[in-house]
């Protein structure tokens, strides 16, 4: 019986901090890419290179991080529309994600998905998606095929807190339970759903417990804390590796930006930003904790930080001067052979 | 002289159908609290109050149904689709719930709701973001369809619809929102539905579309205008039931006919037009009946290629141009 799972042991409330100088480097770096990345996105929105909707992760960084750093890429992984970081965590080149956003040939799917479309399959990472809720049967159907095909691997599959109240969740939390499917369900909770609290969404706010009816363990963590997230993850894979079925991690996350470019965020005051961008910023808790274990000197850790800027700045300028997709590309990738076309 | 913009006009006709009817509610994402994602529903919620403006999670499924069940009840809810690509999570409700109860219990149990939202292509958003589900909708029994252009139908339409007493699928166009019209006089009753408007009279073609496809068959038209082209613009304004007496009328008198569509070609509002007027005025026709629609593919992002993909006013005026 699924109730009869095993709670696995976690070290939520005081994560290990466990990782060698060089890992925390590496988390350190990952995390500002994300960041530096999704400032410049926003200013080259302003300036008219990217356009439609674009929702930026700045904030939420240590969480695609933590659990990028706990699987490999044989894991795989889905999200929604906001994905920018998790492109960038799997591994695909700063270049063509900054040219997908801006609709060019060189983009990771030619300029046809743009920014809320975005895969990248050879790294384990399937979308991108642009409709709430539609990764997550998606995601159990990918756990689906990896049982099927009798791998190890387990499926992490993303999630905001809005979208955790859809329909389609609780039904791939069953089958996902029923079949004992290898997923892991991250649900990013930033605290809001475009401009509704979660509190005004859900009559249960701890999303970890929603799949209690079912005997889904879940667990709850501090999801602005990079070693915290990879330690969870690293403990629900572990789970669900040895053939338990799914689990679900909530992460206490915050989206510093408005839930698209295009809103103020009029729904909650300045100061809760200000907060938790001062106390619990991802970024600087690692900046400090490298700081304060002496690993780098505060100018190793600007040069970083140079560094990163200085690719962000190519890769812009790549998406700037690539080609638009030739005319002849409206049709093709339609079907697998000829398009049908009416002209 | 009224000037008012689509959005504003949308507005009215809610409140103004909330003030009339206690029975009248609207439900969806952010139509509340946030004023609406695109404003339409600015201020219902301070006027009306949380029993009658309801914020509801992101579960158009749920609250599709929930509205079903509401108006089985004699409530006459409106349900806003933050966008129609959403309802597509809806869509047993709406097709299978909404539509077809009344046939189903002889007439004794009826569904009098509303549901509207934007519709058709956005700038930029892309394949999930941007489609046009006219057809889809116009295609089922049970249902009526009513995709308005200009302002005031904006407000009587909207207005009949929340009286009528079968489910209507209201779309409307995140473009057309922010677009201003000139009124004669406030507009107060419904207006009917199933009625198309010819919007310019002409003599040398017919041309026909629905929501923001009119805009750019007026823009063409006037251009066509001065390199002596007559064009006759219809605005189907109600795409079911649809207004057979007033194209065919039109088809007779200029005996020619392009249809713009932003839907794909394939089994589109188009096709069933081009058929409907062959089958009625075969004799009438001097040449094929042409469209401009989009093209059959899902909307991509690229400036260039969305572009290509979607119908304007060159394609129209290059059409007519191509007429035999
Ligand atoms: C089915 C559906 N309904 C509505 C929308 C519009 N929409 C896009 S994102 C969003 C909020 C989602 O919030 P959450 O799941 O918390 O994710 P977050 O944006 O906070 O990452 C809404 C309502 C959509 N894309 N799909
Ligand atoms: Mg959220």
């Amino acid at each position: 019986m699924a109730t009869e799972n095993p709670r696995p042991k976690l070290t939520q409330s005081s994560p290990s901090l466990m990782a060698s100088n060089d890992e925390l480097i590496k988390y350190y770096s990952e995390m500002l890419l994300i960041r530096r990345f999704e400032e410049r996105v926003g200013q080259l929105y302003g300036m008219g290179l990217i356009g439609g909707f674009l929702h930026l992760y700045v904030g939420q960084e240590a969480v695609v991080v933590g659990v990028e750093n706990a699987i490999s890429r044989q894991d795989p992984m889905i999200t929604s529309y906001r994905c920018h970081g998790h492109m960038l965590a799997r591994g695909e080149e700063i270049g063509r994600v900054l040219s997908e956003l801006a609709g060019k040939a060189s983009g990771s799917s030619k300029g046809k998905g743009g920014s809320m479309h975005m895969f990248s399959p050879e790294n384990g990472f399937y979308g991108g998606h642009g409709i709430v809720g539609a990764q997550v049967p998606i995601g159990t159907g990918i756990a689906l095929s990896l049982k099927y095909r009798r791998l190890s691997n387990v499926c992490f599959t993303f999630l905001g807190d809005g979208a955790a109240n859809q329909g389609q969740v609780y039904e791939s939390y069953n089958m996902a339970a029923l079949w004992k499917l290898p997923i892991v369900y991250i649900i990013e909770n930033n605290q809001y759903g475009m401009g509704t609290s979660t509190a005004r969404a859900a009559a249960q706010t701890e999303f970890f417990r929603h799949g209690e009816g079912l005997g889904i363990p879940g667990i709850q963590c501090d999801g602005m804390n990079v070693l915290a997230v990879r330690d969870s993850a690293l403990e629900a894979a572990s789970f669900v590796r040895a053939g338990n079925g799914p689990m679900i991690i909530e992460m206490n996350t915050y989206r510093y930006r408005g839930h698209s470019i295009s809103d103020p965020a009029k729904y909650r005051p300045k100061e809760e930003v200000k907060e938790v961008r001062e106390t619990r910023d991802p970024i600087s808790q690692l900046e400090q904790v490298i700081s304060e274990r002496g690993i780098l000197k505060a100018e190793n850790l600007k040069e970083i930080d140079q560094k990163i800027r200085l690719d962000v700045r190519n890769a812009a300028e790549i998406a700037r001067e690539a080609e638009q997709p030739a005319s002849s590309e409206l049709y093709t990738d339609v079907y697998a052979t000829q398009a049908i076309t009416d002209d | 002289m009224i000037d008012i913009s689509v959005r504003q006009a949308l507005n009215e006709a809610m409140a103004e159908e909330m003030r009339r009817d206690d029975d009248v509610f609207l439900m969806g994402e952010e139509v509340g609290e946030y004023d609406g994602a695109y404003k339409v529903t600015q201020g219902l919620l301070s006027e009306f109050g949380p029993r009658r403006v309801i914020d509801t999670p992101i579960t158009e499924a749920g609250f599709a149904g929930v509205g079903v069940g509401a108006a089985f009840m004699g409530l006459k809810p409106i349900v806003e689709f933050m966008t129609f690509n959403f309802a597509l999570q809806a869509m047993d409700h709406l097709i299978n719930s909404a539509a077809k109860t009344r046939y189903m219990s002889g007439g004794r149990v009826t569904c009098p709701i509303v549901f509207r939202g934007p519709n058709g292509s956005a700038a930029r958003v892309a394949a999930q973001h941007s489609q046009d589900f006219s057809s889809w909708f116009a295609q089922v029994p049970g249902l009526k369809v009513l995709a308005p252009y200009s302002a005031s139908d904006a407000k009587g339409l909207l207005k009949a619809a929340i009286r009528d007493p079968d489910p209507v699928i209201f779309l409307e166009n995140e473009l057309l929102y922010g677009k201003r019209f000139k009124l004669e006089e406030e507009i107060i009753e419904p207006e009917a539905i199933g009625v198309a408007k010819i919007l310019r009279p002409g003599s040398d073609v017919t041309i026909i579309s629905f929501s923001r496809g009119v805009e750019w068959c007026l823009e063409a038209a006037i251009t066509l205008d001065q390199s002596g082209t007559s064009c006759e613009v219809i605005d189907l304004r109600s795409l079911r039931p649809l207004d057979m007496k007033t194209i065919v009328k039109s088809v007779k008198k200029t005996n020619r006919l392009l249809i713009v569509d932003e839907g794909w070609p394939s089994m589109s509002i188009a096709a069933e037009i081009a058929f409907r007027v062959q089958d009625e005025a075969f004799d009438y026709l001097d040449a094929p009946v042409m469209r401009v629609t989009s093209k059959e593919v899902p909307l991509p992002y690229a400036a260039n290629l969305e572009e290509m993909a979607l119908p304007n006013e060159n394609k129209i005026i290059n059409a007519i141009g191509s007429m035999k």
